[in-house]
């Protein structure tokens, strides 16, 4: 009996949309659709002008997403996804269940070329190495200086996080066969690899650490949100992996015209504004920033390219078990 | 066989096999190659060590606790063995944050040691997961011992004291027996809980060197699709899993003291065993368990201080909803295998195949429900039930374990009785079953319900939108730098979780027999 | 009457035969050294211990049927009462086993408590007696039970002379009430001469048949005599 209670209370909001306004379904991960995330602020935004209804679905982080795509197959409910990154990507065009961009993107600004006719930036980010400038004084400015020091570092582990898998290969673009040697440096750095980001962010808040793996944006979460300006982010000479985050339509969506639609709502003000304070994220095109993420460093994107074969990560995150586990 | 026992004890047994077989066949049926995990042999003798290594020293530790607690009656015991159940219900995360506050290279004991001019604390690796562990079970080791030597009568103990047993005789006759039966029971459970782990051996492993086989299948799943692989891994948990069962059931005999008159236990020994180590024992069990639990309050306390998201509310009452549901489900299946088992043959053996639920991967029994699920109804609509069963599955093993003992114990001191007067069915369930293995049926029905509450396992595959439970909103919060608020919510979340475990334990326990 | 007929229990490394017949409407007494399987033949009547031969009851075949089919009351030697329950509730399980007794029915249990001398203390738990009043509740139990036959097993062991003598009188006057047959395991032959009309003597693996108690006593068998001390 319970069962039907609650089958019916949660097909109900799907039941009574379908009837009455077409609907969007767009899977994304968790953090985007949190009441403090930019999801409530984008579907109210969208909505108001495109006379549907926008329906988030949450499913866990990236890598989750992109797992749940392949579970569902062809099937699937969703009619965009929202939130995969250039580290999944290329695996995510092998699925097949994705349609080009009816037009080319307008206005984007990321600090490289991007030409994909497939994934649309919404928003992007550098990897970078955040931690307390009241007790750190002697900040290292590049890997090789990392591993030298007697610093304690937080990293995540590439086989089960983004920002992990996003460090690897990070590594690997700047210092190509020579990678090895670097991992082997940060051995002795590096006090303990986390499933994800949250469990090292939160361990390095609690100080286990002197630095962790995060974002050149986690400082401006610190400063905007909590009127906290004691966190910084370490410029690397090597110059930084840039997280590009995408969305794409999907080619078996009932919804082709709303899809498109809001394929180009992505790159409107509208969307974009709300990226920064919400996702702690750079917007993908022009838009104004918070004037304290001014603050924020200004890194070089590393060498290399934005993305990689399913081969190649395997390859790279091999590597970095092998040496680690000696 | 009674008919009902018969209907509803195989009726369980189905659900168990569905939930342990059923995921890594339709992974298996999804799975497009055939690769052998060769990578993974380093994750599975890791497992199989610090696995092996947490069950045994939680019950080397927990046996001088659990006479501890047994010999000394002091203000607060009840409240003690009641705490006792407080570090099993933890989220893993918030868990490990409560014991590097103490154990870590800032926390307290590090603090301490800098005063001394020594250099921090650092846990991290094997020993770190160990102590993680061992917080987490040496707890409901203590539990399980405990259980074991109060279903013995206080005459024995009186008997003992009367004829002045020496302590190693009284150990003999009176302790042994009862640590033959609980010790095996205890070291297997905490084997196939620590088996799985995966959070926790991640944050406190230091490295990839702790490497799990529960991390390998979450890889083979979320970063390679790889279900052929990820199969093969589950197969190799689940016969893991059985030989340690195997072994557990092959060693431990349950012990037989013949009835008594239920009067409480009463210790007439305190001048053989020195008192202050008793004392000494309890106040360490007493900081070692409550120090992290303390942190873990003082951070949830700040947390709140901040204010409650809009969220959290609905999210509470989700999550109880889904507790009570998957516990009242987990005491229908406990109770229907307790009772097929006690009438059949081949109890042990059942026993053993749903002891497989602790060894079977939540990635692999959502994964692998899912697949079966989408292709015939919305995941969506089925979340909520399928997560309160998922939830009444993985706590139903701890639940046998904890009743059937105590099952054959009345079966074996009033069976002839009853059967003498005719009593059967219900009116022997209502006036004799019930009331005499009330305390470990609260026990039990407290864990199911607790982890439950705690789950962040299944929920996520099947989440519908708008609908979160309250560890997966603890999770969002902290996946978007909401540290100190997502310290809040998993204080709220620990205190529901332990509010029910009480609700429940106590109320099996009833007055005096703590 | 009771009819053991070629009857054998068998256990690991135990067996005892009984061809016997065993008079209704008296008292019997059954008497032997410890270990001969006293006790175990009456778990067998009971049916508590699988048997091969025949036990039949007034002419009805007893083995087929479970224990509580059977028209026994069975008083053990400890351990027959619910610890849980209080007395009052222990003896109406004798009425009905799910213990949904009507108002006659709990005056009956007040009778037969005040019967036994418990007259009162119905909501006392067992282990707030003595050993002596527990098993006067087990009495009460089984007189309310009102079955033809009774088997007790050493009931009185455990009570001083006086309040044993008492309870033996109690128990025949009661079993005279209401006729039945009584099976009394006793280590003490004083027990026997004081209410039994007949004795059986159990040991090196075989039950006799019944003797009358006078000429038992008066022509002890040569095993009786070595148990006896005589």
């Amino acid at each position: 009996m319970k069962k039907f209670l609650f089958a019916a209370a949660f097909s109900l909001p799907f039941g009574s949309a379908m009837a009455q306004t077409p609907e969007l379904t767009v899977y994304t991960y968790d953090s985007f659709i949190t009441e403090w995330g930019p999801g409530p602020q984008i579907k109210a935004a969208f909505e108001a002008e495109c006379g549907c209804t926008l329906t988030f679905v949450g499913a866990g982080d990236g890598a989750a997403l992109l797992s749940r795509l392949r579970l569902e197959g062809a099937r699937s409910e969703a009619d965009i996804v929202l939130g995969l990154d250039n580290s999944l990507m290329e695996q995510a065009r092998d699925l097949g269940v994705f349609a080009p961009l009816a037009a080319a993107p307008a206005g984007l600004a990321l600090p490289v070329d991007w030409s994909d006719d497939t994934f649309l930036p919404y928003d992007w980010g550098y990897l970078a190495f955040v931690y307390d400038n009241t007790k750190l004084q002697l900040v290292p400015t590049s890997f090789e200086a990392l591993a030298e020091s007697d610093l304690k570092i937080i990293i995540q582990d590439p086989r089960s996080s983004t920002p992990g898998l996003g460090l690897a290969l990070w590594v690997k673009a700047a210092y190509g066969d020579d990678a090895a040697r670097i991992w082997e440096g940060l051995n002795d750095n590096i006090v303990t690899v986390t499933k994800g980001w949250s469990e090292s962010y939160g361990m390095f808040l609690e100080g286990e650490a002197d630095m962790v793996l995060s974002y050149t944006t986690s400082p401006a979460y610190h400063l905007i949100a909590e009127d906290d300006p004691s966190k910084s982010a370490a410029l690397f000479s090597e110059g930084h992996y840039m997280q590009i985050e995408v969305a794409a339509k999907l080619a078996g969506s009932e919804q082709d015209a709303l899809a498109d639609r809001f394929m180009a709502f992505i790159t409107t003000e509208a969307f974009q504004r709300v990226i920064p304070e919400t996702n702690w994220m750079y917007p993908a095109t022009d838009v104004a920033l918070p004037p304290l993420f001014e603050q924020m460093i200004s890194p070089a994107p590393v060498a290399g390219p934005l993305t990689i074969s399913d081969a190649g990560r395997k390859a790279v995150v091999n590597e970095w078990v092998r040496v680690l586990s000696q | 066989m009674n008919p009902v026992v018969k209907t509803c004890g195989i009726g369980a047994i189905l659900v168990v096999a569905v939930l342990v077989l059923a995921p890594v066949i339709a992974l298996l049926a999804q799975a497009e190659t055939g690769g052998w995990a060769v990578g993974a042999w380093p994750a599975i003798r890791f497992t199989l060590l610090q696995a092996s290594l947490s069950a045994l020293i939680s019950v080397v530790l927990a046996i001088p606790l659990a006479r501890a607690l047994m010999r000394r009656q002091f203000w607060g015991r009840g409240l003690m063995i009641s705490l006792l159940g407080a570090p099993f219900l933890l989220p893993s995360i918030v868990a490990v944050l409560g014991l590097l506050a103490i154990w870590g290279r800032s926390g307290v004991m590090s603090d301490i040691l800098a005063m001394a001019g020594l250099g921090p604390l650092d846990i991290y690796g094997l020993k770190g997961v160990l102590l993680a562990h061992v917080f987490f079970n040496l707890p409901l080791a203590t539990r399980m011992l405990l259980q074991g030597w109060q279903a013995v009568p206080s005459e024995h103990f009186r008997l003992a004291a009367q004829l002045a047993l020496a302590p190693r005789t009284r150990f003999a006759l009176l302790e042994m027996p009862v640590l033959r039966g609980a010790v095996p029971s205890a070291l297997l459970v905490i084997f196939m809980l620590s088996m799985s782990s995966f959070a926790v051996a991640l944050a406190l492993g230091g490295g990839p060197r702790a490497s799990t086989i529960e991390l390998a299948i979450y890889q083979a799943l979320r970063f390679e699709f790889d279900l052929a692989a990820a199969a093969q891994l589950a197969i190799v948990q689940l016969l893991v899993g059985l030989a340690a069962a195997a072994l557990a059931f092959h060693f431990g005999r349950a012990a037989r003291f013949g009835g008594g008159l239920g009067a409480p236990f009463q210790n007439w020994d305190s001048r053989r065993w020195p008192r202050w180590l008793d004392g000494l024992v309890l106040v360490t069990a007493a900081a070692f368990t409550g120090l992290p639990l303390a942190a873990i309050l003082l951070k949830g306390a700040a947390g709140l201080g901040l204010g409650l998201p809009a969220g959290l509310p609905m999210a509470w009452a989700i999550s109880l909803l889904v507790a009570l549901a998957s516990t009242a489900l987990a005491l229908g299946l406990a109770l229907a295998l307790a009772f097929f088992i006690a009438a059949s043959k081949r109890g042990d053996r059942i026993e053993l195949f749903t002891l497989l639920l602790l060894a079977t991967s939540p990635f692999v029994i959502g994964t692998g429900l899912f697949i079966l699920i989408n292709p015939v109804a919305s995941p969506f609509a089925l979340a909520l039930p399928v997560t309160a069963l998922v939830n009444a599955a993985l706590g139903l093993p701890i639940m046998l374990r904890v009743i059937r003992p105590a099952l054959a114990r009345v079966n074996a001191d009033y069976g002839l009785l009853a059967e003498g007067l005719g009593m059967a069915g219900r009116a022997r369930f209502r006036l004799l079953t019930l009331p005499q293995i009330r305390s470990e049926l609260g026990f039990a029905t407290g864990l199911a319900a607790a982890l439950s509450m705690g789950d962040l396992g299944v929920i996520t595959l099947f989440a519908p939108p708008d609908v979160q439970t309250l560890p997966l909103l603890m999770y969002r919060q902290m996946g978007s730098y909401q540290m100190d608020a997502a310290a809040g919510s998993a204080l709220i979340l620990v205190a529901s979780s332990f509010a029910l475990f009480y609700i429940f334990d106590k109320g099996g326990r009833g007055a005096g027999t703590g | 009457m009771l009819e053991l007929d070629n009857l054998r229990i068998t256990q690991d490394d135990f067996s005892l035969r009984a061809d016997l017949v065993v008079p209704g409407g008296a008292t019997t007494a059954i008497l032997g050294p410890s270990g001969g399987g006293k006790s175990t033949l009456l778990l067998a009547v009971a049916g508590f211990v699988p048997i091969t031969g025949n036990l039949r009851w007034q002419g009805r075949d007893l083995a087929a049927l479970p224990p509580a089919a059977r028209p026994v009351s069975m008083l053990f030697q400890e351990h027959n009462l619910f610890p849980h329950l209080s007395i009052a509730r222990n003896v109406g399980l004798g009425i009905r086993p799910d213990l949904k007794l009507t108002k006659p029915e709990r005056n009956a249990v007040a009778a037969a408590l005040a019967r036994v001398g418990l007259e009162g203390r119905g909501a006392v738990l067992p282990r707030q007696l003595s050993g002596g009043e527990r098993q006067r509740v087990a009495l009460a139990r089984a007189l309310l039970r009102q079955q033809p036959l009774w088997l007790l097993d050493e009931p009185f062991a455990a009570l001083g002379p006086a309040l044993r003598r008492e309870m033996l009188l109690l128990l025949e006057d009661i079993r005279a009430e209401q006729r039945a047959a009584v099976l009394l395991v006793t280590h003490a032959p004083e027990d026997a001469r004081c209410i039994a009309q007949s004795c059986i003597f159990v040991g090196n693996g075989r039950a006799a048949p019944p003797i009358d108690k006078d000429r038992f006593f008066a022509h002890p068998s040569p095993a009786f005599k070595a148990y006896a001390g005589l």
